[in-house]
């Protein structure tokens, strides 16, 4: 049974409406993408839904309370929650640079956490 | 005490300034300052933590600081000077030379002023104020703007509060949504008193749906609870003409309520200097080089106009510095520094809002250049049609467009040219921007 459905990229704030046909759990194809990432976001996003988070971290000693940090690669979107909790739990000492990994494999996933900011020591 | 000179200021350094600084340098501009009033670099951006920003500029998605921190980087490595902490409080033209006095105070230095040969606008937005929430009575603690929350949220480490309800459905909005969820706080509703969402369709799916957040679209806040802490909202559907419909008041109990309702370029400096403003956009009236009625003026990024794509922000950035470099190599302290008459005003209809730019003088226009506009209303299954005078230059299927989300056309130089017969003559000094049926 063929079935059609509608969707919206997320890959980026264009915001492609992608239309997707399926066949029971198969897709048939995909159009409406601007770009193959819409083709791959979509296919993804009705098999296994997968997203990058972002969220802050405190630190201790630095010319700001927190620092902005994000999972380096998607984690299943069901994780969502239990990254959050893992990164909550985090506390840093400045300095905190870009890139520096903050947590590696957060929550059992295969992402790491890190720093998206500057955070200098004061 | 004389005032110091400098060839090109530009205001504000965030990724507009940043860019047009970069461009400007790399266009032979030697002597440059970029005023900022905030401690840091990269503008709004710092604030704006989740990722997103860069995928058309550098092929990958990054976080606003992320993004930002290339800019400054390369502003740094090209030994840009910049003066943090400095506001710029006024700005106006000395008619003799036609240089720019840019009046800035900072805590080491008081009040002093700068000599600009040419000046770039780059001071972003604001939020619009709570007057857009027009609702009678007290006004608690615990109302504040989406973008303010973001400020105490990404960058203080601190909630504005644990049960939250949200007037408007742009994107400070709805990212908000998501980043209280994710810190704990139950976010009750999105409302919003347009039919539509102000936000992009991205914004809705990752930040509502995702966290099954409702938005009750033609919906607003028709009374607030609570005389020193906001207790909750009342809200109710709104009818065509925008008044709430008796009978379909709903009670939510919250203690904090965000505005999300849109953002007004921050030109009080440009209507000092007598800048003309669009009344459509809030930014200065420009013409293809990005430069504003008073010669050696520039504007980019969101004082121009409010951008959604920070991508979109540093390409017209980079033009409005070279085309500022291009002016100090050529018209600055001449005679000749005024422009000629515009050869070709472009106007919009049917549904297109406005554009930037809005006049073009062809000895200046760039072999490409990209014009662009918002919409009123979400349109489905449209044809974007462009025509100089009566003769039609391009037609463009689209499938949505809708007010949130920022279109462009790409204007080619030999084209319109063609068109007109090798030059612009009165039948084609007009181009035309509307929307018609496929
Ligand atoms: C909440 C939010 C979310 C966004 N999400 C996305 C996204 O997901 N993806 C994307 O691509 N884009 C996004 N954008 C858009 C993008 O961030 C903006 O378009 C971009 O930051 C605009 O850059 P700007 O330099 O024009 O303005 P700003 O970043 O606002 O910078 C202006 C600077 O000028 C300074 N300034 C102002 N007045 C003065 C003065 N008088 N003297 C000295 N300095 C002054 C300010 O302090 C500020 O640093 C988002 C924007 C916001 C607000
Ligand atoms: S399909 Fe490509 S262009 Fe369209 S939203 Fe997705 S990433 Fe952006």
């Amino acid at each position: 049974m063929s079935e059609v459905k509608e969707l919206t990229c997320i890959c980026c704030p264009i915001g492609c409406s992608i239309t997707v046909e399926m066949d029971g759990k198969e897709v048939k194809s995909v159009s409406g993408n601007n770009c193959p990432r819409g083709d791959a976001y979509a296919r993804k996003e009705l098999t296994a839904p997968s997203r990058i988070v972002t969220s802050t971290v405190k630190v201790t000693g630095g010319d700001r309370p927190v620092v902005s940090v994000k999972t380096a690669s998607d984690v299943p979107k069901e994780k969502i929650m239990d990254v959050i909790r893992e990164i909550s739990k985090v506390e840093l000492q400045a300095p905190v640079h870009i890139g520096d990994v903050v947590v590696s494999h957060v929550a059992g996933t295969d992402a790491d956490i890190v720093a998206t900011a500057e955070n200098e020591k004061v | 005490m004389s005032d110091r000179k400098c060839d090109l200021v530009i205001i504000g350094g965030g990724p507009a300034g940043l860019a047009a600084a970069s461009a400007a340098r790399e266009a032979g501009v030697k002597d440059i300052c970029i005023l900022e009033r905030d401690k840091k670099l990269g503008g709004i951006l710092n604030q704006c933590i989740h990722n997103g920003f860069g995928l058309h500029t550098f092929k990958e998605e990054l976080t606003g600081p992320e993004y930002a921190a290339r800019f400054i980087k390369k502003v740094k490595e090209q030994d840009i000077p910049y003066m943090l902490d400095t506001m710029v409080v006024d700005l106006s033209a000395d008619p003799a030379s036609g240089e720019k006095l840019v009046m800035a105070m900072n805590k080491e230095e008081g009040i002093f002023t700068l000599r600009a040969g040419a000046v770039i606008l780059a001071m972003g937005c604001r939020e619009r104020s709570r007057g857009a929430l027009n609702i009678p009575g007290y006004r608690p603690a615990g109302i504040y703007s989406a973008g303010t929350a973001q400020h105490y949220v990404n960058i203080e480490g601190r909630m504005p509060g644990k049960e939250v309800v949200i007037l408007g459905s742009g994107d400070i909005g709805l990212i908000m949504a998501r980043r209280m969820t994710l810190e704990g706080a139950k976010v009750k509703v999105v409302a919003e008193l347009m039919p539509y969402s102000g936000g992009l369709k991205r914004n809705i799916v990752q930040c509502l749906n995702d966290f099954d957040i409702p938005l009750k679209l033609s919906h607003t806040v028709v009374d607030i609870k609570g005389k020193e802490r906001v207790e909750g909202v009342t809200i109710a559907e709104v009818g065509p003409d925008r008044k709430p419909i008796p009978g379909t008041e709903e009670f939510y109990s919250c203690d904090t309520l965000l505005l999300s309702c849109g953002l007004l370029p921050e030109n009080e400096l440009s209507r000092q200097l007598g800048v003309d403003l669009s009344p459509v956009t809030g930014g200065p009236v420009v013409d293809e080089s990005l430069e504003t009625n008073i010669p050696g003026v520039f504007a980019c990024g969101n004082v121009l106009h409010v951008h959604d794509l920070v991508d979109y922000v540093s390409g017209e950035a980079a033009v409005a510095g070279e085309n500022a470099a291009t002016y100090l190599k050529e018209r600055a302290g001449k005679a000749e520094a005024a422009k000629k008459e515009a050869d070709i005003r472009i106007v919009t209809k049917n549904g297109v809002r406005y554009s930037v730019p809005s006049t073009i003088h062809m000895e200046q226009m760039a072999d490409k250049l990209t014009v662009r506009f918002r919409v009123g209303d979400v349109y489905k299954d449209k044809v974007l049609c462009v025509y100089l005078g009566e003769d039609q230059v391009s037609r463009t299927a689209k499938r949505v467009m809708a007010p949130g989300e920022m279109e462009q056309v790409i204007l080619l130089k030999s084209k319109l040219l063609e068109i007109a017969g090798g030059s612009i003559d009165e039948k084609h000094n007009t181009l035309t921007i509307t929307i018609e049926e496929k």
